[in-house]
């Protein structure tokens, strides 16, 4: 098990290492949620790297990364743990006659009948992991209130059997695309991330660490342009996984230019709204070509 | 509060009080401005934050405001507030101890530095290169040339921010490209607007430096008015932070009354649940477990003005409307001055803000002769047109300021829609203060619906904050 590392500077350079490019904050959060133990709440538009920074660190760390995958109406049946129902029922039928009640009850519920789901395999883990609880927001307030008991005191009550406490301590990370309010007691909890955009220079180091292949001319043109596109007004504004997937496809082509013919035929690839397509082809077609007149 | 200050403070609002020495009380401080600006920050937040600066370099600046914020901001309007608050704060404890110490800047803008050993041209380009290059330090330092430079012709007018405009004309830096400068010249292509802006936080920063140390006073701290909250008024910013509110919307009005509804009217049996409950009586499915029915999707009328004495609001409306549109499948959005039009298609066939602008403005026909808003007439028709539709599911939400120009408002009618449909909202983008002066008849309306004041992206959400609450509260 690696060492866990000893500065922001230093978890920074890590990250970078297992090919996270991090921004200002994010080794200084990551860093802090690793020392004090605290889960981070990262927000942030969709695909600007939020699930990504959960595996990065995984890797770094060297640790196993426990994904809880939110959707609405997710309980703690399919989070926490549930009671294998179909084994204690094989388990009660096959029962030899004359044996108590108290002898089957203290059976059933035993370890052998629990089905430890993500959080409870996280804390239960000999090794410690990372937990990801991706799109919390996607959830209901009651399961909110579920978690408080997992992330502050790192163990799980379970009412036949007692708590269950926490082998090691994970690195929590939620992820939020802020589409509701989480409550004040969950953010209480955990540090915050705000994960933006990466401005120009650093978008650029992040497609070139995806596609070193593509010439920086190439490369610093597409991001330029990404920013433009997402300055207008669109349903879903191009996002970091966007720009990488856009690279992967000009190298595929083996472009060696972005020009209104090649920006018409991969435009799909960084939008994917049709009425955005149309304001795309309008509003950029046009500064594209002031943009090669400027450059060229 | 003020200290018997040496030379004519009391203007300025004199020195605050040494309070007690230390970075805690100086942490515990700033904590206590987060709240008075109504950031949430508990004393397990603060705890947290003592515990942070114990793993980090807190010397350095960056480490010190981003391991502070990861703690203390807890979203992204948190986040805003928290460095306007941060960069004041510290700020002015910085100085007050200065000004207590008697420390002087040495060489500072104070120096005899006139205009004269500066060569202006190369100092224009230095800082149109800075800003170009986006280089924090060395935009900071030319921010004290500039002002040497240009900040005292003799003509400082004393208030700060009319000072940071003049020099930044008399540096000739803009964000729009300027042709006429000849090709090497780095504000030819126009500046960055984000390195513009943080630039001229540079120049108030030094001006106001120079001024604490002139007057040996800090400016009172004033609290931050909602301005600097307020929704900025470019609709493409706007649209973001509309959009995200609109989202909890969404989410609001699709699950509101859910709970009321509780487990109890479910139809389906939930085979997996119930296995689960039989267990404690031996596998024997005695209770039965149902599942949650989902709601059904709320149906939503929106009415905007959009006539003259709304001017201001109906671009923050229009982007509401906007959003509204990209959340909600069945909607239906009308637009309204003298007479009601229905603009449901055009928001569903146009994306662009301001061709919805325009194909309202052309093809709506709402303004009939006068062009002010006639309430009256509008209900009236508004009735007419979805008297078949409106049933207790729907929701309608009047974006209006109720002024009817001295015309009947015909509130019997509104009553009758507010009757039929099963929520009805009154979104007024006029302060409280002014709803039922002059022609503002809102009072007539309100009986029959909510009404909230919403003019900026906070009050928006409280009004979503609202619909949370069960219905006819």
């Amino acid at each position: 098990m690696p060492e866990l590392p000893s500065s922001p500077a230093d978890l920074a350079a890590g990250l970078r290492e297992v090919g996270y490019l991090p921004g200002e904050s994010t080794g200084l959060v990551a860093f802090l949620a690793t020392k004090l133990g605290k889960p981070i709440l990262v927000e942030g538009p969709a695909g600007v790297g939020k699930t990504e920074l959960a595996k990065a660190l995984a890797r770094l760390l060297d640790r196993e990364l426990v994904r809880l995958q939110c959707y609405e109406g997710l309980d703690e049946a399919k989070a926490l743990y549930e009671w294998n129902y179909r084994k204690q029922l094989l388990r009660i039928q096959t029962e030899a006659p004359g044996t108590g009640w108290r002898e089957v009850q203290d059976d059933i519920f035993g370890e052998d009948f629990l089905l430890a789901r993500p959080l409870m395999t996280a804390i239960t883990s000999e090794h410690p992991v990372v937990l990801l609880i991706d799109e919390i927001d996607k959830t209901d307030q009651e399961f909110e209130a579920m978690l408080l008991e997992v992330l502050s005191d790192f163990q799980i009550s379970i009412p036949e059997l007692g708590r269950v406490e926490a082998a090691t301590r994970p690195v929590v990370l939620l992820t939020s695309n802020n589409t509701r309010e989480l409550t004040e007691a969950l953010k209480r909890r955990c540090l915050y991330l705000w994960l933006d955009y990466p401005e120009l220079e650093h978008e650029l180091a992040i497609v070139r660490l995806h596609t070193p292949e593509l010439p920086e001319t190439v490369a610093r043109k597409l991001v330029e342009l990404i920013g433009m596109v997402r300055q207008l007004d669109l349903k879903k504004p191009p996002s970091i996984a966007e720009s990488i997937d856009w690279a992967r496809a000009l190298l595929l082509l083996g472009a060696q230019d972005i020009d209104d013919e090649t920006f018409a035929e991969t435009m799909s690839v960084i939008v994917k709204h049709r009425t955005d397509l149309d304001v795309v082809a309008e509003r950029v077609g046009v500064k594209l070509t002031g943009l090669t007149g400027a450059s060229g | 509060m003020t200290p018997p200050a040496p030379r004519g403070s009391a203007l300025y609002g004199g020195l605050p009080e040494p309070g007690a020495p230390g970075l805690p009380a100086r942490i515990l401080e700033f904590g206590e401005e987060l709240r008075r600006e109504g950031v949430a920050v508990g004393t397990s937040e603060l705890l947290d934050a003592f515990a942070v600066l114990e793993q980090i370099d807190w010397r350095s600046r960056e480490e010190f405001r981003e391991g502070l914020a990861a703690t203390l901001a807890k979203s992204q309007e948190d986040r805003r507030v928290f460095e306007v608050l941060f960069e004041r704060y510290f700020f002015r404890a910085v100085e007050a101890a200065a000004v207590r110490e008697g420390v002087r800047e040495q060489g500072g803008i104070d120096a005899e530095l006139g205009p004269g050993e500066i060569n202006l041209d190369t100092l224009r380009a230095q800082i149109a290169a800075a800003l170009r290059d986006g280089s924090e330090g060395a935009m900071r330092d030319l921010a004290r040339l500039a002002i040497a430079a240009f900040g005292r012709q003799g003509e400082g007018s004393g208030v700060i921010g009319v000072d940071v405009q003049r020099i930044r004309r008399a540096l000739g830096l803009r964000s729009e490209p300027q042709p006429e400068l000849p090709a090497d010249d780095p504000r030819r292509a126009g500046l960055p607007r984000e390195a513009l802006r943080r630039f001229e936080a540079m120049l108030r920063r030094e001006l106001e430096r120079a001024q604490i140390e002139r007057t040996e006073s800090l400016p009172p701290a004033r609290p931050l008015n909602e301005l600097d909250r307020a929704l900025p008024s470019g609709p493409l910013q706007d649209l973001a932070a509309v959009h995200r509110v609109v989202a909890q919307l969404r989410r609001r009005l699709a699950t509101q009354g859910h709970e009321a509804r509780g487990r109890k009217r479910h139809r389906h049996v939930d085979v997996r649940r119930t296995m689960r409950a039989s267990l404690q009586t031996g596998g024997v499915p005695v209770v039965l477990k149902y599942r949650p029915q989902h709601p059904r999707r709320p149906e939503i009328y929106v009415l905007c003005d959009v006539s003259t004495s709304v001017t201001s609001a109906s671009v923050f409306f229009l982007s509401v409307l906007h959003a509204l549109h990209d959340s909600f499948r069945k909607m239906r959005s009308f637009v309204f001055i003298e007479r009601i039009s229905e603009v449901t298609d055009v928001f569903a066939r146009e994306r662009n803000f301001k061709a919805v602008s325009e194909a309202i403005a052309r093809d709506a026909g709402v303004a009939d002769i006068s062009g002010y808003t006639d309430y009256g007439r509008v209900w009236s028709e508004f009735r007419a047109l979805v008297e078949d539709d409106l049933d207790p599911r729907a929701t309608v939400i009047v974006l209006g300021d109720a002024r009817t120009n001295g015309r009947d408002p015909r509130a019997d009618v509104f009553a009758e829609v507010a009757a039929r449909a099963g929520r009805t909202f009154w979104l007024n983008p006029e302060p409280r203060l002014y709803w039922n002066y002059g022609d503002s008849v809102i009072a007539a309306y309100e009986p029959y619906c909510q009404a909230f004041e919403c003019w900026t992206t906070r009050q928006l959400e409280e009004f979503v904050k609202a619909l949370a609450r069960p219905a006819h509260a």
